[in-house]
């Protein structure tokens, strides 16, 4: 397969703090990478490199080979300059969804979904909305299409915000802890979005602390620890098992209090 | 009878000259405040500095002051001669548009900046940013204080009587010295200013409410 987006020896520095420090990863098309990583080990600082809402303070980063950017010399290393036009033209072929939704409070959730389509991609208001109405349908709220996000629940917020993001027909879709601030019973109507367009062959790169769904979702998992690749590798190689002292210790937090296996559970509810 | 018709003539023209210098300086503050709210927004400081100067001066001085400053002081420093009403205008602009400027700043920055992502994720310009997804919130914040501001603008306005201007506070003050009845003609003026005013506060009022049911 193709790649879709690559990142070289990515660094990120916010004052003298650095953040990301060399991070090289490359994502195939229709690849679902599933990132995770302790809080503060750079992974959403990685993400909002990869749509430039943050500019790197150095490396590279190619949109199907493409260099983002020019470079300020000849040097590997060169600083990189980039204009905000051609940003944008990036931004809007790498789709976004954030922790909390950041969704429009003063537009419908379907001017919500068109917004993007007609002011960057200039599409006509009718086109747009068709196109909203599909993605509507897609994400189970073809009958939210007129409310507002305040009166929808999280996970319906979570959906739209998904919803928003497709409309723009993105290259890679990129999901930063979207199930995060969502109760738990609606964590699962979101994920099964994601599984959907996983099938669908749509290029993700996923932030999440959901491990089972890393689990069963992901193609390929990296680890991130302050701001490097740690270990990277198949799902089961890294979460049944990781070779790194990080990578256990990261997990063992995660595995501390599992539930028992569920087993006679299920019998019950079959009888 | 007759004599109370003419005064009630002469207040009127008063308080139409009230009315302009009022219009008149919101016209200019709005843009201006915008502009120089925009400044203190931005992230170069060539913008920024200045555009805080101007606002912590003109917020600072009291509006009598300049006033006065435009209409006895400027025209000795410049070649021309300067009307009571450019000046009554000009010192209630900028001392307001400083204080739009104020509104505009705290309203942008108001915003949660998950709103810029939200925005700049799906390519839009900054511009664009601005135009459909920030102002649009920001500025139903702003309505009150806005209103407030108007309000207080229309009240300022009285100051023009100092330099001679004919507005209503200066009309009433001519005729209770010339006819020895400054019970009745304060009197009066107060109840016009507030016939001239409340019906505004009435109307802020449904903005506000219109404008907090929106966001809800
Ligand atoms: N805009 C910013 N300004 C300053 N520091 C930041 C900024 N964004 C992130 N950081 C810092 O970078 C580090 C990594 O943050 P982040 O990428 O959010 O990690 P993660 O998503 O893995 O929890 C944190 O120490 C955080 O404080
Ligand atoms: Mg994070």
């Amino acid at each position: 397969m193709p790649e879709a987006i690559r990142a070289e020896k990515l660094f990120k520095s916010f004052g003298d703090q650095q953040v990301l420090a060399g991070i090289d990863l490359s994502v195939e098309v229709g690849e679902t990478v599933v990132v995770l990583g302790a809080s503060g080990s750079g992974k959403s600082t990685l993400l909002r490199c990869m749509n430039f809402l943050e500019l790197p303070t150095g490396g590279r980063i190619y949109l199907h080979g493409n260099l983002v950017g020019t470079p300020l010399g000849n040097q590997a290393d060169a600083k990189m300059k980039y204009a905000e036009p051609n940003l944008q033209r990036v931004r809007a072929k790498v789709g976004m969804v954030f922790q909390h939704f950041n969704l429009f409070p003063h537009m419908s959730v379907l001017h919500n979904i068109m917004e993007g389509q007609v002011t960057v991609l200039r599409r006509s208001r009718a086109q747009a909305e068709s196109r909203a109405r599909e993605l509507l349908a897609k994400v189970g709220l073809a009958d939210k299409a007129d409310s507002y996000p305040a009166n929808l629940s999280g996970g319906q917020q979570q959906r739209t915000a998904i919803a928003r993001a497709l409309a723009m027909d993105p290259e890679v879709m990129l999901f930063d802890e979207v199930t995060s601030a969502l109760d738990p019973e609606l964590v699962g109507e979101v994920l099964r979005v994601m599984r959907a367009l996983r099938e669908e062959g749509m290029t993700m790169i996923i932030v999440t602390h959901e491990l089972g769904f890393a689990y069963h979702a992901a193609d390929r998992i990296v680890f991130m620890d302050a701001g490097r690749v740690y270990e990277e590798g198949h799902p089961h190689d890294i979460l049944i098992a990781p070779k790194r002292e990080r990578t256990r210790q990261f997990l063992e937090g995660h595995n501390q209090f599992r539930l028992p296996e569920a087993g006679p559970l299920v019998a019950s509810e079959q009888t | 009878m007759q004599y109370a018709l003419q005064l009630a003539g002469v207040l009127a023209i008063g308080a139409l000259e009230t009315v302009k210098i009022a219009v008149m300086a919101l016209a200019i503050s709005l843009p201006v405040g915008l502009i120089v709210g925009a400044g203190r927004y931005s992230r170069t400081r060539y913008f920024r500095w200045p555009a805080a100067a101007f606002v912590e001066t003109f917020r600072n001085i009291p509006v009598l002051v300049s006033i006065m400053w435009f209409f006895f002081a400027f025209p000795m420093l410049v070649p021309f001669e300067i009307s009571a009403y450019a000046a009554a205008v000009l010192a209630l602009s900028l001392n307001t548009s400083a204080f739009f400027a104020e509104i505009f700043r705290a309203g942008i920055q108001s915003i949660s900046p998950g709103q810029w992502d939200g925005a700049r994720a799906l390519g839009m310009s900054y511009r664009d940013q601005m135009r459909r997804i920030i102002l649009p919130q920001a500025i139903r914040r702003m309505v009150p204080a806005f209103t407030n501001r108007w309000i207080e603008l229309c009240k300022l306005t009285a100051l023009a009587s100092t330099i001679s201007y004919q507005e209503l506070m200066y009309t009433t003050k001519m005729i209770a010295n010339a006819y020895y009845n400054p019970v009745e003609m304060y009197s009066v003026c107060g109840l016009i200013y507030l016939a001239i005013i409340y019906p505004m506060v009435r109307a802020t009022y449904r903005l506000e409410r219109r404008a907090a049911k929106e966001t809800a």
